[in-house]
């Protein structure tokens, strides 16, 4: 594994591996000396063209557990604004001698671009790829967010196959991610991730949230929340919905907020169709009372906090996985 | 620069039976076939600057007709002039270029179209004609005054928004019926806004996975459907832009069953590429009309065989680096395409024995010329009497494709690195050999 793009391109033996070394670093934080000398004398910039404090924070603290240095690099970049691009600063961060960049982008495919189109190395027009830094996808606009796929993957193992589940996917679990899968990175990279492992996925949305060509990919569509609850699922995955998704002019997706939480959002009555076993996920930061009741969110049967901490020991492994092999 | 006096010995007019082409001051005065037992019979001219060149048995076409480039001259000259532009034309056979009115100043009024056209005239490497704006600034609201460009010195005949839609369906209608006047023609760029806000590339299965934002076909569709109801409705003329889906292909094959006056035009990307060539995001392949499906390239291709579709027009849209070198989505839409059509056409539509050369000419020449309303001097017959606006063509070389080697101010090929088949060996603008032995004359 050279880079951490998307989990389209992730094999099962590579997911699987990432998962058993979160585990092993998840035991690491248990300790109270939580700092490991991995990565000492190894550089990772963060740079995040969009706001992600708890992306960022969270791979700050991954990379810092390892013993990286860790340069934090927000800029400001859009099509509007014409900021400081991607490429300037691809530039300015070779010159820097990064050995990771965890990337952040409102463009889709911009870890990609930054992973194979030479700009780290000053060509331009897709040159060589450089071997030297590698890019770890921290989400890329409305395409992926591999490391948070591989959080909930982890979150999932751990709580419905076993907390020692080293070496195994999520083979026949029943998975549904529900709500605006057309605009979600989260969904996309979870589809293909929880593909590989051997999950069985089912997308629950109303049909204009729903991309056009989705019938292609390797889940289930349904319109029907309640139908899909019905076939209790071992996890179901709240997906963030915006508010500007809703009502008013003549591109909203939606009729009302109002009738989104009623056909699409999970509350207490809904959580009670779960089976005992079920887990209830969310990429957070929550909308409270739209996507999710805050019964369901602070159940016994949500793991959204877990997440959180399970996030840091998943970008501890990638980052590992990543840096330490190369000299 | 040699004269316009000449002999092409042994060269295919249409790619068909070889002759021996006489041109005496730029009209071609004889032709003769060439006879297996004497080699090259004809009387020669005793003329100091009369030249010969040997064929070589390539092929020899009508010089091309493009409908469809953006010169980007007023406004935007570090991306094209009107200079490197016909240079890049010329290199690509062409010996006419229809130049589109999205420069800034728009090409709105009587004045910048004959700016355009005096370029075109300076330059004197292809004809150029301007196309002019429909609505004033291109805004869709108020017609432009059609008719000073149609009665100014650049005589325009095709109007255009291109690179925006007349959305608006009564502007369209008036559009129609007002070029009616003065025989012109609406070009139309079919692109529904209200659909494609913020899209990136052909709505599908790839938009669906790269997540980009998706561009519907119906939103092309949906205003060829309108405007060739428009057009029957009100007697006119329509002529439509880069036609990319089989949905638009079935409309206008219907719209020309019924009798309504409809040409369309495919682009050589559109013929070659689909949307998988944005898996890898680079902005290269990102253009307006979005690159389609492998189904649609099948049904353009067909309907380019068939005479659903009427022309190849390239839509060379030249961009500097630093709006094609960054993220997809911030990226400007466009490829050139004056030095390579020729060679896609080839590889798309004559290799796979879809077209004749004989088609070729009448999709790259004779139409398009009797489109744009040149037919009196463009797109003639190879014939004695005729003003000898040529093309001669390698069609078996292979050249591979680098940019920088391009007479294009700008870089932005989609087939920077591939190899592509047919070579453009010579062009003559009314005899003058402006491209000869695959390069540009040097100018007198
Ligand atoms: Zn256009």
């Amino acid at each position: 594994m050279q880079h951490l793009l998307s989990t389209a391109e992730l094999s099962r033996a590579d997911a699987i591996d990432i998962l058993d070394t979160a585990a092993q670093m998840a035991a690491t934080q248990e300790r109270e000396i939580k700092k490991l000398p991995t990565l000492r004398g190894r550089t990772v910039v963060n740079l995040f063209f969009e706001d992600s404090t708890r992306t960022r924070i969270s791979f700050e603290t991954a990379a810092k557990r390892l013993s990286a240095d860790v340069i934090n690099f927000s800029a400001k970049g859009s099509s509007a604004s014409k900021g400081e691009s991607l490429k300037d600063t691809a530039l300015t961060l070779n010159a820097m001698g990064a050995d990771a960049v965890v990337v952040r982008s409102a463009a889709s495919g911009a870890a990609h671009q930054l992973a194979h189109s030479g700009w780290l190395t000053g060509s331009s027009f897709y040159g060589s790829d450089h071997p030297g830094v590698a890019i770890l996808n921290a989400g890329d606009g409305t395409h992926q967010h591999p490391t948070q796929a591989l959080l909930d993957a982890y979150t999932m193992r751990r709580h419905l196959v076993g907390p020692d589940a080293l070496g195994q996917g999520l083979d026949g679990l029943k998975v549904a991610i529900v709500g605006d899968v057309l605009h979600s990175r989260v969904a996309r990279s979870n589809v293909w991730l929880l593909k590989t492992l051997g999950a069985d996925v089912t997308l629950v949305a109303p049909p204009t949230l729903l991309p056009v060509g989705a019938e292609t990919w390797p889940a289930k569509l349904s319109y029907d929340l309640d139908a899909t609850l019905a076939a209790k699922p071992d996890a179901v995955m709240m997906l963030r919905v915006q508010r500007e998704r809703m009502g008013g002019g003549s591109s909203a997706f939606l009729p009302s907020a109002q009738e989104y939480t009623r056909l699409y959002g999970l509350d207490r009555k809904r959580l009670e169709v779960l089976p005992k076993h079920g887990i209830v996920l969310h990429p957070g930061p929550m909308n409270r009372g739209l996507e999710i009741s805050a019964e369901a969110a602070d159940s016994p049967q949500s793991v959204i906090v877990e997440q959180v901490a399970n996030g840091v020991a998943v970008r501890m492994a990638a980052l590992y996985l990543l840096l330490a092999g190369k000299e | 620069m040699r004269s316009n006096s000449f002999r092409l010995a042994n060269v295919r007019p249409y790619g068909v039976e070889p002759v021996d082409i006489t041109v005496t001051n730029g009209v071609i005065s004889n032709i003769t076939p060439v006879s297996q037992e004497t080699g090259h019979p004809g009387e020669l001219p005793s003329d100091d600057e009369f030249w010969e060149l040997d064929g070589k048995d390539h092929i020899l076409l009508p010089g091309f007709v493009d409908l469809h480039t953006h010169l980007r001259e007023p406004g935007r000259e570090d991306a094209e002039t009107v200079l490197s532009g016909s240079k890049a034309a010329a290199l690509g056979g062409y010996t006419a270029v229809f130049a589109m009115a999205n420069t800034n100043p728009v090409a709105d009024t009587a004045g910048v179209v004959e700016q355009v056209w005096r370029l075109g005239q300076n330059a004197a490497l292809v004809d150029v004609h301007p196309v002019g704006a429909v609505t004033v600034g291109l805004r869709g609201e108020q017609l432009a005054e059609l008719g000073a460009m149609a009665n100014s010195r650049a005589k325009v005949r095709v109007f255009s928004d291109d690179g925006h839609c007349v959305s608006d369906s009564v502007v369209m209608r008036r559009a129609l019926e007002y070029v009616k006047a003065f025989d012109g023609v609406i070009a139309q760029h079919a692109q529904e806004p209200s659909l494609t806000v913020g899209a990136q590339m052909n709505e599908g299965v790839v938009s669906s996975e790269l997540g980009l934002a998706g561009w519907p076909a119906v939103a092309e569709e949906s205003i060829i459907a309108r405007d060739v109801l428009l057009a029957e409705h009100v007697g006119s003329c329509l002529h439509v832009l880069h036609v990319s889906t089989r949905g638009s292909v079935e409309i206008i094959r219907w719209a020309k069953q019924r009798g309504i006056n409809v040409t369309a035009e495919v682009t050589p990307h559109h013929l070659a590429l689909t949307d998988e060539s944005a898996r890898g995001y680079n902005p290269i392949f990102k253009v307006n009309p979005p690159l389609r499906t492998a189904d649609d390239v099948r049904a353009l291709r067909e309907g380019l065989a068939d005479g659903t579709i009427d022309t190849v027009g390239t839509d060379h849209a030249p961009h500097p680096v630093e709006d094609k070198d960054c993220e997809w989505a911030y990226a400007a839409f466009g490829m050139t395409g004056l030095e390579t059509a020729l060679s896609v056409v080839v590889k798309t539509m004559v290799e796979p024995g879809l077209l004749t050369w004989a088609d070729v000419a009448r999709v790259m020449s004779v139409t398009p010329a009797r489109i744009g309303r040149i037919s009196h001097e463009q797109g003639r017959p190879i014939a004695v009497g005729e003003p000898a606006n040529l093309v001669l063509v390698d069609p078996d070389a292979k050249r591979m494709i680098d940019p920088r080697a391009q007479a294009t101010a700008s870089s932005n090929t989609p087939f920077v690195g591939t190899e592509l088949p047919g070579k453009v060996v010579a062009t003559f603008l009314r005899g003058t050999p402006v491209v000869f032995d695959g390069v540009l004359s040097a100018t007198s």
